[in-house]
């Protein structure tokens, strides 16, 4: 009897591990050759990393779901590069933790939205999309103006970003919230800094309008504005693999 | 139901929730004023209503010992409540996010009602809550039927029914307050994922000690699905998740991965979610309640181990389907390509075997609305993974990729297949769970047929319509060389297929009403009677039909 | 060791493909396992009202 029970118990182990190993072949044959890549990610050395200001936008982004609607991954296809821009090279999320490609497109593809629009733009038709493009289907982001950003918790952000490596230095993560700050607020002693970190062509302005306050508007606007621009690698790649 | 839990196993329970009590206690304290915190009150919350009627019953004497000779399926019960109800709150916003695309300003002013936050409550509150729940439900069930051996104890299985609905709520809760990581169908932040771990160990170790004890040498092939589900989610899950929290007191992390590894890491997780989660599971049920219910059994069963390993190897690798034409390498692509297409040949074989077995009982199916739930599952099964097939081949995806055509792939998988099989399973199951004849309605079943099949056609229709509309507009060029159409020219063109589509999902959400309704008024029947009789065999009722299948 | 390792991906997929589809079709068509496929499918027909002891 327990002869059998061995027997038994010995099956069902052995049928886990075969289905563990059967399907886990698929997944390391494909995605380790990945990690071992220098070349699926080009080079770039003119890549920056997010702001803090747009990283807390980023999160905005991301909380509110716009990526159920947008994608950020200009396929190499001729009417995609036509209609959206130069087709998305792997480069351009190296930094992004996850990755925001989507994979539907009820609203256009965004990922060269940066600098297409005005900031006042963006804040209207958050703030209601059916003014500015009346056959729209976007939701209205009111409350975005509404809310104050919260800052003071970025440098753990930024730290939690180094942490999975992206290169944030110590004096960015010291200074995340004050840069946040500083970036819309460009009269401020906070700003000087920010372009000293972040490069003198970062973005800076009170992005929702208005230089008082520092809104969860503020933020998602200047995410939406840096959309394509953190490197221009994709617009010197030639763009050969259209159609292919 | 308490009063069956033996002394030890109420102490244990009670144990356990005073634990997590004070996780939550810490967490309410740690992140004060946020989600994070919420979420505290939330598992006290939770805690604390599990156990009041624990504590009511926790007096009780010893259980008597012959109820350790029966099957325990009080878990089972609960969970098939579970997950007609989360059906209907997933289905619910899934019309309401349906309804938002055709009139955008049906929803009030308040960030929680916006589109971008109700989608993954219904695509969560839908596989996870209603198919998650059914899963659970119907595993047990199948674990100790085919092992003809009870549940190692009593306790686990409520561990991970209960502590899977937390899992649930606490999700659903977090997307309303914006907590969510943003990986489709891995959305929940890092503190619920590690609770999903700890919830899918023990799930895995009930699967295991029970086999250890099965009476029957061989297992029953509809359990290796149910393990391939379990194993294989917990290896995505694991993986696809891991991140590092901002800190410890709030809800907020980074992902591990980025850029074009994360976007590989992702679809490889949500390509195997839909083929362990929605499909291998789901097989699981089909393999058993199908030959059940129809009295005969499975067609091939060679074939069904054949499907098994083709599945088990197959899908994971088709993920990279998902990034044709991306910044992905383009080797990953072609063979995501090839073996979605490869992939074709088990799905079919699976479908199959299960019309196959049917072949020659139709007039069951005829008569039987909740046979004929099962065998229109089988076709959709056949028809989605066909149009997966398709849609994975580059060129068809270079259309059909980011439009409605996705979106209508995947509802006749999910209400086509998923949700009729379950439905089915359902009806199968719960008057052998409450001892009946019958369910309290056959009509009712009827209705709930009709509607569910209806909704689901207009559904599809509507959107392979409207994606391959949007996916043509997106590329036709006038005669000068230019774009034709403005991306608003092919939103506008959406409009009627939205309104469509909401329909069809109305139907089918009235359907899964009135399937509830009639689950809901079989128990209370069902109770009713047995306060008069005490209680019969276990026996289900559908008469067996001894004649064995040709060609085997 | 990147080539290496893309390589590898490349050709052995197919070839495990290969082998493994091989190995269960032997597996289900293995003349002394009939017997074992046809009692267990029908075994779930069986009256199931309570666990063997
Ligand atoms: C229900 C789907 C949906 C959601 C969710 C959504 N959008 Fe949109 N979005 C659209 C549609 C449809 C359009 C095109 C019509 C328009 O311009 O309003 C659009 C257009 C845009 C545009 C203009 C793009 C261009 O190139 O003209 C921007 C910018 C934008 N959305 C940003 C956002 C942001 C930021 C969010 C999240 C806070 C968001 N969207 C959420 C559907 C959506
Ligand atoms: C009452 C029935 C239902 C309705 C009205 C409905 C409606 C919707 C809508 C409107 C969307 C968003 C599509 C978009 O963004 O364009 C969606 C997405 C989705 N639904 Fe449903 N749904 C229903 C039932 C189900 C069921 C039963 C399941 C699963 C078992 C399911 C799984 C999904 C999934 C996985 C997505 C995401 C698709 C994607 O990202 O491509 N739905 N549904
Ligand atoms: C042989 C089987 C199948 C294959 C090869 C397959 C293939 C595909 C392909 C090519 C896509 C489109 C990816 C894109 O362009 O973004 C897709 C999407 C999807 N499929 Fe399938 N499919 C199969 C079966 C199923 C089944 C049975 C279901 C069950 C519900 C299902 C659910 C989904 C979902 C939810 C998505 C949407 C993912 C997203 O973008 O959010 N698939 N599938």
């Amino acid at each position: 009897m327990s002869e059998f029970h061995r027997k038994i118990e010995r099956n069902t182990i052995r049928f886990v591990l075969a289905i563990i190993f059967v399907a886990s072949i698929g997944g390391i044959v494909e995605i380790a050759p990945l990690f071992t890549i220098k070349n699926t990610v080009e080079a770039a050395p003119d890549m920056r990393v997010y702001t803090p200001l747009e990283l807390a936008g980023r999160n905005i982004y991301m909380r509110e779901g716009c990526y159920a609607c947008h994608s950020q991954m200009i396929r190499t296809l001729r009417d995609e590069v036509e209609r959206y821009g130069p087709y998305s090279l792997a480069v351009e999320s190296q930094y992004d933790h996850p990755m925001l490609w989507g994979s539907k497109r009820t609203g256009p593809d965004i990922a060269r939205l940066g600098e297409k629009y005005s900031d006042a733009w963006h804040v209207a038709h958050l703030y209601n999309p059916r003014d500015v493009v009346p056959e729209s289907v976007m939701p209205a982001y009111r409350w975005l103006l509404r809310n104050e950003l919260k800052i003071d918790d970025l440098p753990g952000h930024l730290r939690a970003m180094r942490d999975v490596g992206v290169p944030y230095t110590d004096a960015m993560i010291e200074n995340a919230a004050k840069d946040a700050f500083g970036q819309a607020t460009p009269e401020s002693d906070a700003a000087a800094g920010v372009t000293e970190r972040y490069g003198a062509a970062t973005h800076m302005r009170a992005f929702d309008g208005n230089a008082g306050r520092l809104t969860e508007m503020d933020a998602l606007v200047a995410y939406l504005q840096i959309l394509g621009k953190l490197t221009d690698a994709a617009q010197k790649t030639e763009q050969t693999k259209i159609g292919e | 139901m308490i009063a069956r839990l033996t002394v030890a196993e109420r102490q244990s329970a009670l144990l356990i929730l005073i634990v997590m009590s004070f996780l939550g206690l810490a967490m309410a304290v740690a992140g004060r004023g946020t989600p994070f915190g919420l979420h505290g009150f939330l598992v006290i919350a939770a805690s604390i209503g599990v156990g009041i009627p624990l504590l009511r019953k926790f007096y009780a004497p010893e259980p008597n010992p012959a109820q350790f000779e029966q099957y325990y399926d009080d878990p089972t019960k609960v969970g098939i409540v579970l997950a007609m109800l989360w059906a209907i709150a997933g289905m619910f916003v899934g019309v309401w996010v349906a309804a938002l695309l055709a009139w955008p300003d049906l929803t009030i002013d308040a960030a929680w009602a916006s589109f971008g936050r109700l989608r993954p409550i219904h695509t969560s509150g839908v596989i996870f809550g209603f198919g998650g729940n059914a899963l659970i439900a119907t595993s047990f069930h199948v674990l100790q039927r085919t092992s003809r051996a009870r549940l190692p104890d009593q306790l686990s299985p409520w561990f991970v029914l209960l502590g899977y609905n937390l899992f649930c709520i606490v999700a659903a809760t977090g997307y309303m307050m914006g907590v969510t990581q943003s990986k489709e169908y891995a959305e929940p932040e890092w503190y619920a994922d590690i609770w999903l771990v700890i919830v899918w160990v023990v799930y895995f170790l009930i699967y295991i000690r029970t086999l250890a004890r099965r009476k029957e040498p061989h297992i029953y092939v509809a359990n290796w699905y149910y393990m391939a589900f379990i194993l294989v989610v917990a290896i995505l899950h694991i993986v696809n998740n891991l991140a590092v929290p901002v800190s410890f007191g709030g809800f907020k992390s980074y992902s591990a991965f980025s850029g074009v590894q994360d976007a590989m890491t992702q679809w490889w997780y949500g390509h195997n979610a839909v083929a362990f989660f929605l499909t291998a599971g789901f097989l699981g049920m089909l393999y058993y309640y199908l030959p059940k219910r129809a009295g005969r059994p499975i067609f091939s069963y060679r074939l069904s181990i054949i499907s098994f390993w083709g599945i088990t190897f197959m899908y994971m690798w088709a993920g990279s389907h998902h990034l044709h034409y991306t910044a992905l390498p383009q080797w990953v692509q072609t063979l995501g390509m090839t073996f979605s297409i490869v992939l074709l040949v088990p799905s079919w074989a699976s479908a199959g075997n299960a019309l196959a077995t049917l072949n020659g009982a139709w007039h069951k199916v005829r008569d039987d609305a909740t046979l004929r739930f099962m065998m229109v599952a089988a076709v959709f099964y056949g028809i989605s993974t066909f149009e997966g097939s398709f849609m994975a081949i580059r060129a068809v995806n270079s259309l059909s990729h980011y439009t409605d055509w996705t979106v209508g792939h995947v509802h006749a998988g999910a209400l086509g297949w998923v949700a009729m099989i379950t439905f089915g399973s359902i009806y199968a199951l719960v008057p052998w769970m409450w001892k009946r004849e019958t369910m309290y309605s056959a009509r009712l079943i009827e209705v709930h047929f009709w509607l569910a099949l209806v909704g689901t056609v207009v559904y599809v229709f509507a959107m392979w319509n409207s994606g391959i509309i949007q996916g043509l507009m997106w590329r036709t060029y006038t005669d000068s060389g230019t774009l034709a159409y403005s991306f608003i020219d092919s939103l506008v063109a959406m409009h009627p297929y939205y309104i469509a589509r909401a329909f069809g999902g109305l139907l089918f959400l009235l359907g899964a009403i009135v399937g509830t309704y009639n689950v809901l008024m079989t128990i209370r029947v069902a109770k009713r009677e047995r306060a008069q009789s005490d209680g019969g065999t276990d026996v289900p009722s559908y008469g067996r039909d001894p004649v064995l299948q040709a060609g085997e | 060791m990147h080539d290496m390792v893309v390589a590898f991906s490349k050709s052995w997929g197919l070839f495990y493909l290969i082998a493994l589809a091989v190995g269960v079709v032997i597996y289900a068509y293995w003349p002394a396992n009939r017997a074992g496929f046809t009692r267990a499918k029908n075994s779930i027909l069986d009256k199931d009202d309570r666990p063997w002891s």
